[in-house]
């Protein structure tokens, strides 16, 4: 599993003012507090400054790039910022998002490119959010089609099929068990990733849903979670599916994860 | 006996029953009772409770719009009945309501639209990456209290600023009061844009609208 840390984002409570006011030493301790729970990337969002955006993010790349050896998520749907951070960012970083929309994957595909990132591509386009699995697999194939013609990599895209709430469709789960798993049958080489908690918006225990939908879809085929690493009960629950599903050999990191713990 | 019905039809609304909701409607029209006045006191009178029950964290978005699902089959058979006996309907409150430019995101607003019909709301919903002019263009032509736009990424927020340059110039303002929601919206942000209201979800945009149309 290829485990994105989500926790650097400003529309977490308390953070948005901590990247306002430049707090170097709270940033740099939630970066490494991640990969020290075995975040593979670190994503950096700070959305929420607005114009203040681009100055902001390059600022995250720089300080979080100090402290941690693994690459940077850089999030944005905002080109201009993007362009700063992967411009401070050593390595090759992972861009959070792409998407089918017609300006919106010119404009960014140029960016990656130039910056020879990895990248998350959601599956919406010009006509909207997927509305089912179909709508899915449609948009998701041909993001793939359109960025391996470009000349990305498909180990390098990260199809993200876009977590719907339950709660206000109750077969939207279904649909999203269904698109990743045929996603990853018609491109075995690109991984499949996603946020998980809009599933749970609007009902009580969030972090039930969120987790049991995790493995739910860890068994059709998601090899990547933009997730709280810091959560030692997901994390348990990762190693263990991981296991379980036969990407742990001899089940050795299921094994070590325990002893390490003892 | 039209007091016991009255509060079947809001304990049918609580419940999420549609069916029962629909079959008390009926009821209540072979009775002979008013249909506005079924509406009124039967009704209304469980999605108010719904939405006292929802702010207090005792009901779930879910549930939510299940409640709103019954309120609409049964009150659309009390008011076309109303319309067929002649009988005028107070004049309910219009939202033009909308995800702005460059925007598709359409859950949140598609739950808002649901929402607020079920409380009697006219709903104009335009749909997702409305742009300004439209806005503006639908709420003349239906003469609407409210616009209310939502914006789901940081990116496209903005928009609403926009809406309110566009309406001070056209001289406009005044005419309509303009809410804002979604996402990355804050009520310190709508209040720093110069809109006229801000709510997190759809039952307190209920609340919200009410007061600003008082």
């Amino acid at each position: 599993m290829i485990i994105i840390g989500e926790l650097i984002n400003t529309s977490r409570d308390g953070l948005e003012s901590a990247v306002k006011g430049r707090d170097v030493e709270l940033i740099q301790d939630l970066a490494k507090k991640q990969e020290e729970a075995g975040a593979d990337y670190i994503d950096v969002n700070c959305g929420t400054l607005l114009k203040e955006e681009p100055e902001a993010l390059e600022w995250l790349v720089n300080i979080v790039q100090e402290v941690v050896d693994v690459p940077l998520c850089v999030d944005t749907p905002n080109t201009k910022a993007l362009k700063r951070g992967l411009a401070a960012h050593e390595g090759r970083a992972l861009v959070n998002s792409i998407t089918a929309e017609e300006e919106r994957f010119a404009e960014t595909l140029e960016i990656i490119k130039e910056h020879d990132a990895r990248v998350v591509a959601l599956v919406m386009d010009d006509d909207g959010m997927p509305k089912g699995a179909e709508d899915r697999i449609k948009v998701g194939s041909k993001l793939i089609e359109d960025l391996t013609t470009s000349g990305i990599a498909e180990e390098d895209i990260f199809v993200d099929p876009i977590i719907q709430p339950i709660g206000t469709d109750q077969e939207v789960g279904q649909h999203i068990l269904d698109a990743v798993e045929e996603i990853k049958k018609d491109y075995e080489e690109v991984h499949i990733t996603c946020g998980l908690s809009n599933i749970s918006h609007g009902l009580p225990e969030r972090q039930l849903l969120n987790r049991t939908f995790l493995i739910l879809a860890m068994s059709r085929g998601l090899d990547s979670a933009i997730i709280d690493p810091l959560d030692p009960k997901i994390m348990a629950l990762l190693t263990a599916a991981d296991t379980l599903l036969g990407n742990d050999q001899y089940c050795a990191n299921y094994i070590q994860t325990v002893k390490s713990k003892e | 006996m039209s007091n016991e019905l009255f509060e079947k039809a809001a304990d049918a609304i609580c419940d999420a029953d549609v069916e029962r909701a629909e079959e008390l409607a009926q009821i209540a029209l072979d009775e002979g009772i008013a249909p506005l006045e079924m509406i009124e006191k039967g009704y209304t009178a469980g999605i108010n409770e719904v939405g006292r029950l929802f702010d207090r964290g005792e009901l779930f978005l879910p549930q939510l719009m299940g409640c709103a699902e019954a309120m609409k089959s049964a009150t659309a058979i009390l008011k076309e009945a109303a319309a067929e006996q002649g009988s005028e309907s107070e004049e309910s409150i219009k939202v033009v309501l909308g995800t702005v430019q460059g925007d598709v995101h359409d859950i949140g607003k598609g739950i808002v639209a649901s929402i607020l019909e079920a409380n009697g709301i006219e709903v104009h919903d335009l749909g997702t990456d409305v742009a300004v002019e439209d806005f503006i263009e639908t709420a003349k032509e239906v003469d609407a209290d409210i616009i209310g736009t939502s914006a789901l990424l940081t990116t496209t927020m903005g928009v609403s600023e926009e809406l309110l340059k566009t309406l001070d110039e056209e001289d406009l303002r005044g005419e309509f009061k303009v809410m804002v929601g979604g996402g990355p919206v804050t009520k310190r942000w709508a209040d720093k844009i110069g809109a006229d209201g801000y709510a997190e979800n759809a039952n307190e945009a209920v609340s919200k609208i009410k007061e600003l149309v008082d």
